[in-house]
């Protein structure tokens, strides 16, 4: 059976989520091979293993580390000339997109973007137009190179060989030319993940800066926070949360959109979750139309009284 | 300084998208315009142009496109783009990101002696993001993409970009590919003497065979990925509207999450 590459999204070895859904969906396609480029692959190689990698190809970042994609393209092109493998699997972060395009390019390759879908015979899904067109797809030249976005397929653990192979690439000059000049991690909120949450909270305008009722409205049901872009642009919140078009795309089992008017661009991000629900003043809001659950009020008074409730209920 | 910012047409994203019926973006039957994330990127160059003052910088808008996306050209060039370029040929149509990044890397040679190739984050309509990145391996520069700031000492470049889990400076040399997003600055008007000036302005029109790019390898039939099928999704339903009297909302809601399981 062919080797499928998944590469794996991590944080200083640590594998984030939409990596084992991957795996999973790997399994659909031939041998999930995972790549994990970095330092102290340890823990990695393990929950890899447990969520079905029957290889590891473990690659240094010595070479990687300061610069742009363009090297963990030539990695990823590297392997993809060893392997011959039936796909190469990437998470659709912004960095996860940049790196597929450059190595379709590399290796002549179909490339395939935001796939929320594989089938056994490589088909993928994808959500175009704002969520609002469902479309089919394959690649038909080299090896299929698909991005899928988070929330995708569930993980399932299912125990894979998990053979650790050492993998030397060799990275060219021109790869470093773009450097990574200085880094800031992002302070971690201690809520989950916006692009990996069950559910998901979000304020707009309509909170009027104040984004306390929205965050323990999210606390109560264990939920992400996100955001307008109007709340972004306002300096409210940071951008890594915002949500639509130029924001995050989600797809979680329950939204919950609080003052937030529902403008094209803000579906782009959220149309497709399971259940959608709103809270605004005005009636006549747009995202009323796509609700399965409204309430015209203020999210002020709403949230907060909602909020005990839920808290009273869980006692 | 040569600036060259790529300009896609696409179908308004407030009408009513649609296909066609082999599976293409209906271009037809919805207005054009100038894709909004691409005004992004001629503000920038605009904003580059205005800081090298006394400096001679020369900003070319390069499209893509049918003959009617000579109107995204020419609205780059009433924003204050210097000249436009559409690379336009039946054999073109139907090309997807592979294809369409070999047209305008060849375009760029074409031009020839370019410093700078500046984008949008994303197209308003396939929104696939790789442009860039396919134009900077093509073309062997580095790639400085997804720029919230965005800035510049001679040949020397450094951009913020937000990433997923951090916040990086990323620096390299010019000649280079770098793409804004919509955090990097709203994009001006174009102004009543800019939209008069633009008429003057000189818009070429060239053909594949003028940039020296084999037709072969573009268009539907080319394509290295293949739709096999376009479906609207049904509109969601509207469910329950209730109104909040008293805090009759909340209990509302909290019942309705209960119902769902969700508490
Ligand atoms: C190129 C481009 C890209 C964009 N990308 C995005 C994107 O990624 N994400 C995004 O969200 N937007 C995006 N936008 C912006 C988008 O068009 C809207 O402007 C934005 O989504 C509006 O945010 P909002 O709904 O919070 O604000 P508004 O549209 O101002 O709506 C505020 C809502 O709050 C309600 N409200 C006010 N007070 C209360 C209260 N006390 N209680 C309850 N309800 C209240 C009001 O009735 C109103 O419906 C983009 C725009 C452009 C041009």
């Amino acid at each position: 059976m062919s080797e499928v590459l998944v590469l794996v999204d991590h944080v200083d070895g640590a594998v984030r989520k939409p990596t084992l859904e991957l795996l999973t969906l790997a399994k659909r396609l031939g041998a999930p091979a995972a790549v994990f480029i970095g330092a102290s692959p340890d823990d990695a190689v393990a929950q890899l293993k447990k969520y079905g990698a029957e290889k590891v190809y473990v690659v240094d970042d010595a070479e990687t580390k300061g610069y742009l994609v363009a090297p963990k393209a030539e990695v990823l092109a590297q392997l993809v000339e060893k392997t011959s493998p039936a796909a190469v699997l990437v998470v659709s972060t912004a960095e996860g997109k940049e790196i597929a395009g450059r190595l379709a390019i590399k290796t002549g390759s179909g490339l395939i973007t935001d796939a929320v879908e594989i089938d056994d015979d490589g088909t993928t899904t994808q959500s175009v137009f704002a969520g609002s067109y469902t479309v089919k797809a394959k690649v038909t030249t080299g090896t299929p190179i698909i991005t899928v976005k988070p929330n995708s397929a569930t993980p399932q653990e299912g125990e894979g060989k998990g053979e650790v192979e050492q993998f030397a690439a060799t990275i060219s000059d021109s790869a470093k030319k773009a450097k990574i000049v200085a880094s800031q991690p992002r302070k971690s909120s201690g809520r989950p993940e916006l692009t990996e949450a069950a559910i998901v909270v979000s304020g707009g305008r309509g909170t009027g800066g104040d984004f306390e009722p929205i965050e323990g409205f999210a606390d109560s049901l264990g939920a992400a926070v996100g955001a307008s872009r109007a709340a972004v642009d306002s300096g409210w919140i940071p951008h890594a949360f915002q949500i639509g078009q130029t924001g995050k795309t989600v797809s979680p089992q329950l939204y919950v959109a609080n003052g937030i008017s529902g403008a094209i661009q803000h579906r782009a991000g959220m149309q497709t979750s399971k259940t959608i629900v709103a809270v605004n003043k005005d009636d006549e809001a747009p995202i009323f139309e796509l609700v399965d659950f409204g309430v015209v009020g203020d999210l002020k008074t709403v949230l907060p009284a909602a909020t005990e409730e839920i808290t009273k209920r869980k006692g | 300084m040569n600036i060259v910012v790529c300009v896609k047409y696409v179908p308004d994203a407030t009408a009513d998208r649609t296909f066609e019926s082999d599976h293409t973006v209906d271009r037809q039957g919805v207005p054009g315009l100038l894709s909004e994330l691409d005004e992004y990127a001629v503000e920038q160059a605009l904003q580059l142009k205005e800081k090298r003052e006394g400096e001679d910088v020369e900003i070319t808008a390069l499209c893509v496109g049918p003959a009617s996306a000579e109107e995204a050209v020419r609205k780059a060039l009433q924003m204050g783009a210097d000249k436009g370029v559409l690379v336009a040929d039946d054999a073109i149509a139907g090309s997807d990101a592979v294809g369409t990044s070999a047209v305008l890397a060849g375009a760029v040679q074409h031009i020839g002696g370019v410093d700078v190739i500046m984008c949008g984050m994303a197209s308003t309509d396939g929104a696939m993001s790789v442009v860039p990145a396919m134009l900077a391996e093509r073309l062997d520069l580095p790639q400085v993409t997804l720029a919230s700031k965005v800035e510049s000492q001679g040949d020397q470049f450094r951009i913020q970009r937000d990433g997923d889990t951090s916040t990086e400076v990323i620096g390299a040399t010019a000649p280079l590919v770098l793409s804004v997003t919509d955090q990097s600055g709203e994009a001006r008007y174009p102004s009543f003497k800019g939209i008069m000036a633009a008429k003057k302005k000189p818009l070429e029109t060239w053909s594949l065979s003028d940039i020296g790019v084999d037709a072969g390898d573009l268009g539907l039939s080319a394509a290295w990925s293949e739709v096999a099928d376009t479906e609207a999704r049904p509109p969601r339903s509207q469910g329950e509207i209730v109104t909040d009297e008293d805090g009759s909302g909340a209990e509302a809601l909290v019942g309705f999450l209960a119902s769902k399981k969700f508490i």
